[in-house]
């Protein structure tokens, strides 16, 4: 029965999708596939143990960890915090696009900004709502849902479509892997290269959107003083 | 073993250390919960780096087996870093400034320069794109503790922070790779290549990126981790319909994994993402931050469709 072999591809969308944890739903999920293709166990755990050595590679970032946490201990996230202030004539979009551009470059060099509730929430949603603010007064809870939709999103983009652009970094290292154990043999330093396109592009997209964004602002602000 | 490898080794018995310094910390933490299993976990990972290369490999699968229960059984836990004081560190951003950008920097790029020296250079090919990670991890600590005159215990403490932090989830793509190779000895990749190949006329080169990229992004809609559906994609489909019919692997690779973030913005599953920080940001709608990301996702789609069409072939 070929169709049993999935029983593993069953197991990792299964676990994922009900938050099993995650390690555990891994190895399960490659323990059932070994089993049902008919690979003893000491062979699953031979073909497990032998791909997870010559796999240390996907783990390399943890050398990079030292330098990043004295860096944070000397001031690196205030100074991107200090800097992103420096802005406060922009618009609300503006604001926002800002974030996105600096969390992109910040993700390519494995800068930890610290996210949604470090830098999201006490600097880019404050400037950006008071930037609104200045321009429109009041702000309904449409406008405030735009604007904090808007600016979660920009970290989102910013550190999904960046990240691959550091040679350390866990998704490359994922990439690299998983095509070298496939016969495919790739360097970090290509997938790090050929992810860049992709993050100058995302930059370019949020640009887009964030004009987006501050035309809908006005839109709302018309439709607030009309009613 | 050539010079490359034992550096390589080098590299991981350090990286070893650092786990094992995690586990320390655990055991020396008097209010740390689950301090066992806790420190047994970091413990058999550092063997597993330290030793992996020159123990039988049935050992290390039986502690990866090991590693996944004590995560099983929420065995893992964050012990007590020496987490730096707020204001301390707002006084020497004031004194440093922009200045604390540099290591960051040379990190990045040292690496790339040891990476291209490596492969330009025939005398320096030991500096392979792996060891060159490492060397720029190297570089940046030096600068740093140049620059900043640190005290050099927190190369330790900043170090096992920040591996507790990222905890037991940074080993996820070494072991995703390892189910990767479990897929690929059992067969997995041919029996969904069977299925697809319906769908995909022979030889179509569009729309195999397509079915690839859209595959990615609906994966990870449902499992809400880009990660786990780049292993089963790209076995299944990526590698069958595009790098096998001479598609560049390298464009497929890097495109691939962010073809699936598109799936990551518009999913709850990805609750970390998309539904957690709307409550930290205390919208009204829950999902308003998805319905946000969903217009710009759908057109990351199309773009990665397009540049993977154009450049991997």
């Amino acid at each position: 029965m070929d169709i049993l072999k999935l029983i593993g591809v069953v197991i990792v969308i299964v676990g994922f999708a009900l938050k099993f944890d995650t390690l555990a739903t891994v190895v399960l999920a490659g323990l059932a596939t070994g089993l049902v293709a008919g690979m003893s166990p000491l062979e699953i755990l031979e073909t497990l143990g032998k791909s997870f050595v010559s796999q240390r590679t996907a783990t390399l970032f943890v050398l990079t960890l030292p330098a990043i946490g004295i860096c944070e201990r000397y001031g690196l996230k205030e100074k991107a915090i200090d800097f992103i202030r420096t802005f406060k004539n922009a618009t609300s979009g503006r604001v926002i696009w800002i974030y996105e551009a600096i969390r992109t470059l910040a993700a390519a060099f494995s800068v930890r900004l610290g996210g949604h509730p470090q830098f999201v929430r006490p600097v880019v949603v404050p400037m950006s709502e008071g930037a609104a603010a200045a321009k429109y007064g009041e702000l309904t809870d449409e406008m405030t849902d735009t604007i904090r939709g808007a600016a979660a999103g920009s970290e989102n983009y910013g550190n999904f479509y960046a990240q691959n652009c550091f040679m350390a970094s866990s998704g490359t290292a994922l990439i690299v892997s998983t095509l070298t154990e496939q016969g495919h043999e790739v360097s970090a330093m290509d997938i790090a290269r050929w992810s860049i396109p992709i993050a100058v592009i995302s930059v370019i997209v949020g640009f887009v959107r964030t004009v987006i964004v501050d035309k809908k602002l006005d839109k709302l602000a018309a439709e607030r003083s009309t009613k | 073993m050539t010079f490359s490898q034992i550096l390589s080794e080098v590299f991981f018995t350090l990286i070893g250390i650092v786990f094992a310094l995690v586990g320390l910390k655990a055991v020396k933490d008097p209010g740390a919960q689950k301090k066992a299993t806790t420190a047994a976990f970091w413990f058999v990972l550092a063997f597993t780096f330290i030793f992996g290369n020159w123990v039988p490999k049935w050992i290390i699968g039986l502690c990866v087996v090991v590693l996944a229960v004590l995560s099983g059984i929420k065995g893992v836990v964050q012990s007590a870093s020496d987490v730096p004081d707020p204001t301390s560190v707002r006084e020497q951003a004031d004194k440093f400034g922009y200045k604390i950008f540099i290591p960051a920097l040379v990190l990045a790029l040292s690496s790339v320069v040891f990476a291209t020296l490596g492969s330009k250079v025939p005398a320096l090919s030991w500096m392979t794109s792996n060891n060159a990670i490492c060397l720029g991890g190297l570089c940046a600590l030096i600068t740093v503790l140049c620059m900043t005159k640190a005290d050099p215990k927190y190369i330790v403490a900043d170090g096992t922070r920040l591996m507790d932090n990222v905890g037991v989830t940074g080993i996820l793509p070494q072991v995703l790779s390892a189910l990767g190779t479990l897929f690929t000895a059992a067969g997995v990749g041919t029996v969904i290549s069977k299925g697809v190949s319906a769908i995909i006329p022979e030889g179509n080169k569009l729309i195999a990126c397509a079915v690839y990229c859209i595959a990615m992004a609906l994966f990870t809609i449902i499992m809400g981790n880009g990660f786990a559906a780049f292993s089963v994609i790209t076995v299944g489909i990526g590698i069958p319909f595009l790098i096998s019919q001479g598609a560049n692997p390298i464009v497929v690779g890097a495109l691939g994994l962010t073809a699936g973030y598109c799936g990551t913005l518009c999913t709850p599953m990805a609750a970390n993402f998309n539904i957690m920080p709307a409550a930290l940001l205390e919208v009204k709608n829950k999902y308003a931050i998805i319905k946000s990301q969903v217009p710009v996702a759908l057109c990351m789609l199309v773009i990665h469709i397009i540049l993977m069409y154009l450049f991997a072939f």
